[in-house]
């Protein structure tokens, strides 16, 4: 044990600040500055560790600064899947702030003294979500999740960059202040708390006629789930450079709106609140839907970006899904798929990012018989497909298994055969791209520059890929603990 | 005089330390013993306003006699949770926006003239807390015309930089007169029928009063004339003007303090005057001040995602902001009040502390600010612009920050009356203020054509940050405020 968990939390949620603030100062010597996100990175993922394996053990290491108003504490206080979040953003964060130095050089994007600074600002805001000690404070380090990552959406600081800045910044914020903050303050009036208690906090404070509609207050506040119409701010973020796209918009910020989503299922509404209510039936047709949309318009998509951010977007619903089938193990589905797709998105963006910086190419079409050329990357863009896809020996299998398992449970037929479907889609569009690299004739001749920066980081999540499918059991452990109670 | 005589004559003196120094700050030769003056007069003013909110603490109530006429034949100062929370916000805002004032003033207006302008300042300071102290409805009148009056001054002195601010002088002139001219014909329809003056004693005789129509009509003549002065949609037309043309201190001192007394005044007629007057209060409150603030709300955030112009674009802003004040009250609960009461200090820190950071840009710049001269401002006076942040963020009522704490009363007290469908007009209008919030630090860290060398005062942003880190901490630690607001609405919903 390196350091007792409450330490662990405060030095897990301060050092990616701390990182952020250092790095303007470094910005005269670069490497200097380049490295330190790598380095507070490993700091951030071991404390992380140590917080997850004291939740693990039963804990909840917590940090409470203030009282803000009755019943609402300025503070943190780790619940078992805020320990898989956390875990999840810090320890891509290591693999992501490398791959960000090989692309952002690779490149020779500009200012990247800010973007570095507002990159690791972006993963304390995402820790502080993940380890809110209630709904007031995750609301808090939501918005500044929003806030910190429009520098680095607007980083190319074009008309279109600019364009996309704005229908990012009216989505998510428009949609948090307008749904999401009086949802928070309802139940703060209704039951006089807002921390997360196992089993929730509703049952006996709201009545079951209103539950649907406060669900749909946090599903369509918490626009970060990208539930569909909210979703148009995603594929508009992929103006930002590669590493954002793929840390933030595959990981951090989603992976932020489904947690609270997955977080307000099980510790506020309470699992059996939301069986015994049907509060969240209307909830499996919408996520059901938006599954299958995104996965319809992904394949209409020539740009490999935007390709892959509507496939996100059909992803996240399948978080939202488990939690809207209310089953514990539709739950636990939900939880560990937020790992799973959130290893094997990245190291698609990865490659998306490492194929423009050697490659200078951004359409799938153009892609064809490039393959040989950059096996490595498209190696590791077949194993991330096949884990979001959902084909063993990679870690999504097992996400979808559970759902699928919850959705029998709950005797959801539809579900399942949604879910079916949405594989096969799956199958087309991600393994397309591959398929085109290695089985068509060369279309034109493209100088490959190495940038080995871009490419073993995703090499190295593709493999991890693979080590979730046999050793899920840390994290498939943190989500039972979870719904347990 | 001993200090207990002192303490005795607090209620007199938080009003009189200013006005008295007002006569002599125009006479005195040098502008900077003006200011020192203007100091000492708000500085008192505030120090006397804190030991009114002690002397106050658990509810308590005092009624001070000018003159030793005892009421209700002579005039009454009240001292009560609510009179005491107002006074001390708005002490403590004029205290800083003069100490704003030294550079920022003599930038602007002429060296000569500050003597002048001072005098009117302290008019105004006094004038504004005789409006909260008083409670005798016709001296409330004397008030609001010493505080029109001196702002008018005030006011027209921003014609060195732009002689529009002459015609928005006098429009504020003209259309002040009015409203304070219909509260005054309304004054008088309720002395006709009931022979008294004294607000409390009011309360007590207007519902024993046989002749509704007259008491209606009085209210009606009373509450017109305080909707202009508190710039309540649709009468709010003279403000924004009066803010954009004025010099940048005035209209920090304006925008933080003005139309905060006008609005206590409202809650007061309408809780407490007409209190006993079977459903009229609600009555208004339901199908005047509820719409009007929606309205409000609505208009003035659009407009403001219109304009150009930085002090209009925050006056409009502040027509919203009054709204949410106005929709508190309207909403006659302690829970709505409470809210109204917590938004009128939330927001004297809000639009003050914005108004003091447009101030240090006008003075850095020399001009008049508006969206296309901003650019580039943001790299230029990082210190300024990072405290213009924090207000900022406040305004959009951000978690963390004393706009949040509003905001969170606010719904509440929506919730609790069951009204959803105001709740997510306010939420979207309160999203929609991000948007000319937004357009404004766009352009603050675009870059600038010609980037010329700006120097930041530590005597202006040092104001300025007071009042920024005290959006932070009321936001952090929002205690001291909300229970202040918190007993003054439930005091005043004792008339309920």
């Amino acid at each position: 044990m390196l350091m007792d968990p409450n330490t662990a939390l405060i030095v897990g949620l301060l050092a990616p600040l701390v990182t952020g603030l250092l790095v303007p100062f470094l910005a005269v010597r670069a490497n200097w500055r380049d490295i330190a996100g790598p380095i507070g990175a490993v700091v951030t993922f071991l404390a992380a560790i140590e917080v997850a394996r004291d939740v693990l053990a039963g804990g909840a290491p917590s940090w409470m600064l203030a009282e803000l108003a009755p019943g609402i504490e300025l503070g943190f206080r780790v619940t078992p899947l805020g320990a898989i979040f956390g875990l999840v953003a810090s320890g891509l964060w290591i693999l992501a702030a490398i791959y960000s130095t090989g692309y952002m050089r690779g490149n020779h994007e500009k200012h990247q003294t800010r973007f570095a600074a507002f990159y690791a600002v972006a993963v304390h805001a995402a820790l502080g979500v993940a380890w809110s000690g209630n709904l007031l404070v995750l609301f808090v380090f939501y918005e500044i999740l929003t806030f910190s990552t429009f520098p680095l959406v607007t980083h190319k600081d074009s008309k279109a960059a600019r364009d996309a800045g704005r229908l990012y910044m009216s989505i998510l914020v428009g949609s948090s202040v307008i749904l999401l903050l009086p949802a928070v303050i309802y139940v703060w009036m209704m039951t006089g708390r807002l921390d997360f208690v196992p089993g929730g906090i509703l049952a006996g404070a709201v009545p079951a006629s209103v539950a649907p509609w406060l669900l749909a207050a946090f599903t369509f506040g918490v626009g970060k789930a990208a539930i569909m119409p909210l979703h148009r701010w995603l594929p508009a973020a992929m103006v930002a450079p590669t590493p954002v796209s793929a840390l933030l918009h595959a990981v951090a910020v989603v992976k932020a709106g489904v947690f609270t989503l997955l977080t307000v299922a099980v510790y506020v509404f309470g699992i059996d609140y939301l069986a015994d209510t049907g509060a969240s039936t209307w909830l499996v047709w919408a996520t059901c839907f938006t599954i299958l949309a995104s996965s319809c318009v992904a394949i209409t998509k020539d740009d490999l970006k935007a390709r892959l951010a509507y496939s996100t977007i059909s992803q996240l619903s399948y978080v939202v899904l488990g939690a809207a089938i209310a089953t514990k193990m539709a739950a636990e589905g939900a939880a560990l798929h937020i790992v799973m797709h959130a290893v094997g998105k990245i190291t698609l963006f990865f490659v998306a990012g490492a194929i423009y910086v050697q490659a200078h190419i951004t359409k799938i079409s153009q892609l064809d018989g490039q393959g040989p050329e950059m096996k490595l990357v498209f190696a590791a863009f077949f194993i991330g497909a096949m884990s979001i896809i959902g084909i063993p020996p990679a870690g999504g299998s097992w996400s979808k298994f559970m759902l699928m398992v919850g959705a029998a449970d709950a005797g959801m037929v539809m579900v399942l055969f949604v879910l079916g479907v949405s594989s096969l889609l799956n199958i087309y569009y991600l393994l397309d791209p591959v398929a085109r690299a290695f089985f068509k004739p060369k279309a034109k001749e493209v100088k490959i520059d190495w940038h080995p920066l871009t490419v073993w980081p995703p090499v190295a999540t593709a493999v991890l890929c693979i080590v979730l499918f046999f050793f899920a059991d840390p994290i498939l452990g943190l989500a039972q603990a979870m719904v347990a109670g | 005089m001993t200090l207990a005589q002192i303490i005795a004559n607090l209620p007199a003196l938080v009003v009189a330390i200013p006005l008295l120094l007002a006569p002599v700050a125009a006479l005195l030769p040098f502008a900077g013993l003006t200011w020192a003056l203007a100091v000492v007069g708000t500085g008192g003013a505030l120090f006397c306003a804190v030991m009114l909110m002690g002397a106050t603490a658990g509810g308590k109530s005092f009624s001070y006699a000018l003159g030793s006429w005892p009421p209700p034949w002579g005039i009454e100062f009240v001292v009560d949770p609510v009179s005491a929370f107002t006074v001390l916000v708005m002490a403590a805002l004029a205290f800083i926006a003069t100490l704003f004032a030294r550079t920022a003033l003599l930038a602007e207006i002429a060296e000569a003239d500050t003597g002048k302008a001072y005098s009117a300042w302290l008019l105004a300071c006094g004038g504004l807390s005789g409006l909260v102290m008083t409670g005798d409805a016709f001296n409330l009148f004397v008030f609001l015309e010493i505080s029109a009056l001196s702002s008018v001054i005030l006011i027209a002195l921003g014609a060195g930089k732009d002689r529009r601010a002459l015609i928005a002088g006098y429009n504020y002139l003209v259309i002040g007169a009015v409203g304070a001219t219909f509260y005054v014909i309304g004054v008088g329809f309720i002395y006709a029928v009931t022979g008294s003056l004294n607000m409390a004693d009011l309360a007590e005789r207007i519902p024993q009063v046989p002749q509704t129509t007259v008491v209606m009509v009085g209210f009606g003549f009373m509450m017109a004339g305080l909707l202009v002065k508190a710039a309540i949609f649709p009468v709010h037309v003279w403000l924004p003007a009066a803010y954009a043309f004025a010099p940048s201190a005035v209209s920090a001192l304006l925008a933080a303090i003005a139309t905060k007394a006008s609005l206590y005044v409202i809650a007061r007629v309408m809780f407490g005057m007409f209190a006993g007057v079977p459903d009229l209060a609600g009555f208004a409150a339901e199908f005047i001040l509820v719409p009007l603030a929606l309205a409000g709300i609505f208009l003035g955030t659009i407009l403001a995602i219109y304009e150009n112009d930085i002090k209009k674009l925050l006056a409009f802003s502040s027509v919203a902001q009054i709204g949410y004040i106005a929709l508190g009250f309207g909403l006659a609960s302690t829970a709505g009040l409470a809210a109204g009461f917590i938004h009128i200090g939330n927001h004297a820190l809000i639009k003050g502390g914005l108004f003091l950071a447009v101030g240090c840009y006008a003075v850095a710049l020399g001009s008049r600010v508006n969206l296309g001269s901003m650019a580039g401002l943001g790299r230029r006076m990082p210190i300024t612009t990072t405290a213009f942040l924090v207000c900022g963020l406040s305004l959009i009522g951000l978690p963390l920050t004393a706009g949040f704490i509003s905001k969170l009363y606010l719904v509440r007290a929506l919730l609790e009356a069951d009204m959803i469908a105001v709740l997510l007009l306010v939420m979207a209008s309160s999203a929609l203020s991000v948007v000319y919030l937004w357009k404004i630090v766009e352009v603050l860290w675009q870059k600038a054509d010609g980037e010329a060398a700006v120097t930041e005062q530590p005597a202006l942003y040092l104001p300025l940050w007071i009042v920024a880190i005290a959006n932070i901490w009321f936001g952090i630690a929002p205690a001291p405020l909300v229970d202040g607001a918190q007993r003054a609405a439930m005091y005043l919903a004792g008339g309920l």
